[in-house]
């Protein structure tokens, strides 16, 4: 439909200012009796703030037979405490000029509002009232289950390449939670209740297991005043924080899935491989994996995939994505679809030979110096956006990062060199612990008809 | 039961401490016009060019030739194939989008500040002097087929497509910018140069910028990049759609466990003394999120969907007031009863003194919120343009909305909200609800 402005999307990924021994330019942290760590985001260009309040807990933390739970609890954090009333802070936020949501992954459980600056006591002091008091009303707990219940129908039940991605995850996590969707099975879904929900809240909601992010129009100093005053009350929960998980037994033998619907255009092929993440002290392997999925398919016309399969004609769109900032192992992908008139297993057969090309060649000297390039001027443009500095940090310290890493993480994914490149490569395009998916058309593959290539990462759930 | 914060209680209708955004319009030496927002402290521009018209340009029996000429901007031009164009592009760590909607050809461009002019200069090369290579044009066309054929098996752009075929008979709203899989098919080399001309002029253009670059410097840099584009585009602009949609309901037939549901209804221009009263009657109703009528009566209430919103749509050709949402097969006839009765009620009841103070305090609060930085500041100001805005419409915006009273607001509901003028669109196997004619 026709849209009064189009806006052009200008999120960047990559995070943050130069410096490695003292804190980027702009940003400061502390971390309160109560054991809540918190990072200030300074930007003070618009007189605007967000305020982010991030539980380092899942729904990978989800006891079996309750997938869900994390996400739902997430829904009924805005029915209410005992000084406001169901809904009552979504609408005093938007009453006040703002905007606030909040978003469930498996590794955490996150809550934010954007307002104007002056209006940044208010969102703190109904933040934390709902980290102690939340209140869930009788009436509230059964409309808010078939909500979360329309919600999997509207993302998941609906779309074929999304049932597609939360089996392929359930294939390639056989005893990693990861391989539960985070929105949760639906007839687990149906019998969620308030019982469950409290029990996970009085669990795992405590300041020490949160990390608060304020970005924007405010100083350092008074973010601390006001985090004292609102958060600095609510006590710590010794066993709030997560316990480890289930991990992943070594995975010997590929493995290989495929469905057919008549919803599907055109086939496409996802495959993922088992990677390490991010972690404290040590992201020079996740830094190259990073750097590796922009040599393969970051641009459609330089990319390693897209001049070996784009540009001449075997494939219509080749992707690869990689994102370490989780927990535990994650993935590596790379999607495809076939070109028309080429057949999968000819496609197949082509990406298979472009990858082997790659562990035998290496990355090209030129290619790997203009994503550099690009590297550095991300650091620039990421100034641009006090929210999306807001998530790195979020996300980072979420996942057990310390502040230093998600600091030092652009300047050692600007040191990654090409004998990291080949390396990383050798972990996740050499490896069996993989799973190749193709997502089919009902009956013959037709020639022409296509999808767009679906993300090989998971994505999170509202 | 409710029981407040004392710091809850805010000066109703308090403004924001807006610090003003100076925006400065120039005129570069050659004559080009622009707005410019100057910041200089990250050393980045990121610069917007809205090109009216956009894909409603399309020559007859052309559709998909000025969308497929967009795409291709970016796939070389000058001395460069596509490959050497994205290298030049990438070794400058400069970014460049090229996009068209019904209303506009955009191109979104950011640079840094040490390596600008250059970047500038890849810039005015694709848009001056695009190639249209053979196996590009083929591999793009390619891409292009299958995005149709995508959107076809997609309800959600089912639902759209048919709304807009029975909203906008002979315009080219009416019709998907995309073209068809056969109209792209047919596309020459020729053709994609006529479509060019028809967008790609000086007469049509609007220049936003913000960022680390000063007046003098901007109007270098228009002159380089826009100047060697025709003074006139080779086609006049479009005409004003004229709607044709009646009441009632079509149903579309998709095998999945929701429908899904886009309607609409007559709207207002931008221009018509109620805009503003009716801008805030739809954010009461469907338009603000968690706090809407409609969001508290089917969500909230019910749970019969994840979310239910409205919009007026105001397109620089026409406009509805619509909106959309998702709901069980077996619910979904609920959910659009309770659109009806919510609409019908609002034209009846009006609105509460606190229903319209938070709508009023949220709509002027939340527009200062969209300025904090230089690529969301750039693309604003070139819409505002585009749509015939005032540079000081970002001062005055918010005293238009302070003025609207409920009695306005009833008058604007009274006139434009009836139940039985919405067309909803069902794509799905909805239970209990029938097309109508």
């Amino acid at each position: 439909m026709k849209m009064l402005v189009r806006l052009a999307p200008f999120a960047l990924a990559l995070a943050a200012t130069p410096a490695l021994a003292e804190m980027p330019k702009g940003i400061s942290h502390f971390k309160l009796d109560n054991g809540l760590e918190a990072v200030v985001i300074e930007d003070h260009r618009a007189p605007v703030v967000v305020q982010m309040v991030w539980y380092k807990i899942g729904s990978a933390d989800e006891m079996p037979g309750k997938s869900g739970i994390a996400h739902y609890l997430e829904h009924l954090m805005f029915k209410g405490t005992d000084k406001l009333g169901p809904g009552e802070l979504s609408k005093t936020v938007t009453a006040n000029g703002g905007m606030d949501n909040a978003f469930t992954s498996y590794d955490y459980t996150a809550y934010f509002q954007r307002i104007a600056a002056d209006r940044l006591p208010l969102v703190m002091e109904m933040e934390a009232d709902r980290m102690q008091n939340l209140k869930i009303g009788e009436d509230d707990w059964k409309a808010e289950r078939q909500v979360v219940l329309e919600e999997r129908s509207q993302r998941t039940d609906s779309d074929p390449s999304a049932q597609f991605s939360e089996e392929r995850s359930a294939v390639q996590f056989y005893n990693h939670p990861y391989g539960r969707p985070v929105i949760g099975w639906r007839q687990e879904m149906e019998g969620l209740t308030r019982d469950d929900a409290i029990a996970w809240y009085d669990a795992h909601y405590a300041p020490n297991d949160a990390v608060l992010i304020i970005a924007g129009d405010v100083t350092p100093e008074k973010a601390k005043e006001l985090a004292e005053q609102y958060y600095g009350p609510i006590p710590a929960k010794p066993d709030a924080t997560r316990k480890a998980r289930p991990q992943e037994p070594e995975q010997r033998s590929a493995r290989r899935m495929e469905r057919s619907d008549p919803r599907v255009a055109q086939p496409v092929m996802i495959r993922t491989t088992l990677a390490p993440e991010r972690n404290a002290g040590d992201q020079k392997t996740a830094a190259a994996l990073s750097v590796l999925a922009e040599l393969l398919a970051g641009s459609a016309q330089t990319s390693v995939l897209a001049r070996d399969l784009v540009l001449t004609g075997k494939a219509l769109y080749v992707d690869a994505g990689y994102d370490g900032l989780s927990v535990d192992p994650t993935t590596f992908g790379i999607s495809m679809v076939p070109a028309p008139g080429v057949s999968n297993a000819d496609a197949e057969a082509a990406l298979d030979a472009a990858l082997q090309k790659f562990l035998t060649d290496g990355p090209d000297a030129a290619q790997l110096e203009r994503v550099k390039t690009q590297i550095q001027a991300a650091r620039v443009y990421a100034q641009d956006s006090a929210h999306g500095r807001a998530y790195d940090y979020g996300q980072g310290l979420s996942i057990g990062l310390t502040i230093e890493d998600v600091n030092d993480w652009p300047d050692i994914l600007g040191a990654v060199t090409a004998d990291d490149i080949r390396a990383a490569a050798k972990l996740v395009l050499d490896s069996r612990a993989s799973v190749t998916g193709w997502l089919l058309p009902e009956g013959a593959p037709q020639p022409g008809a296509t999808a767009q290539p679906v993300s090989a990462q998971p994505g999170e759930v509202e | 039961m409710i029981r407040a914060f004392a710091t809850f209680v805010f000066v109703a209708l308090a403004a924001l401490p807006a610090r003003a955004i100076d925006i400065q319009q120039i005129t570069s030496p050659g004559g080009i016009k622009a707005w410019l927002v100057e910041d200089h402290s990250i050393p980045f521009t990121a610069m917007t060019l809205m090109f009216k018209g956009g894909a409603s340009l399309d020559a007859p029996d052309k559709r998909g030739a000025i969308n497929l000429m967009t795409a291709l901007l970016e796939e070389g031009s000058g001395d460069m194939n596509s490959v050497q164009f994205a290298e030049g592009v990438e070794s400058l760590g400069a970014m460049a989008r090229f996009d068209v909607s019904d209303d506009a050809l955009v191109v979104s461009a950011r640079a840094l500040t040490e390596n600008r002019d250059q970047a500038a200069d890849l810039l005015r090369q694709a848009l001056t002097d695009p190639r249209f290579d053979q196996d590009a044009v083929e591999r793009v066309r390619a891409q292009v087929q299958s995005v149709i054929r995508s959107e076809a098996t997609d309800p959600q752009s089912i639902a759209s497509k048919e709304l807009a075929k029975l909203a906008w008979g002979d315009h080219p709203y009416a019709t998907s910018i995309n073209g068809t899989a056969e109209s792209v098919g047919q596309l020459t080399r020729d053709d994609l140069i006529d479509a060019k001309n028809r967008v790609l002029a000086r007469d049509r253009v609007f220049v936003a910028a913000s960022g680390d670059i000063n007046a003098e410097d901007l109007g270098k840099l228009l002159d380089d990049v826009l100047g060697g584009l025709p003074a006139t585009g080779s086609a006049p602009l479009p005409q004003p759609a004229t709607l044709q949609l009646k009441g009632g309901v079509s149903v579309i037939d998709w095998d999945s466990p929701q429908t899904v549901v886009s309607f609409a209804q007559p709207g207002l221009p931008m221009d018509d003394p109620d805009y503003f009263a009716a801008f805030v009657a739809d954010h009461i109703l469907g338009g603000g999120g968690f706090s809407s009528r409609l969001m508290d009566q089917i969500r909230e209430k019910r749970g019969l969907t994840y979310g239910v919103a409205t919009g007026l749509s105001n397109g620089v050709y026409g406009e509805t007031w619509q909106g959309g949402m998702a709901s069980a097969n077996e619910k979904v006839a609920e959910a659009v009863g309770l659109i009806r009765s919510e609409w019908d009620r609002f034209a009846k009841d009006g609105v509460t003194d606190k229903e319209l103070t938070d709508a009023k305090t949220y709509l002027t609060g939340e527009y200062p919120l969209r300025f904090d930085g230089n690529g969301k500041i750039a693309s604003i100001l070139a819409g505002m343009q585009l749509i015939g805005l005032p540079a000081d419409y970002v001062n005055t915006r918010n005293s238009k909305i302070e003025a609207v009273t409920a009695a306005d607001v009833q008058r604007v509901s009274q006139r434009l909200l009836h139940s039985d003028q919405i067309r909803f669109v069902l794509v799905g196997r909805p239970e209990g609800i029938d097309a109508t004619n």
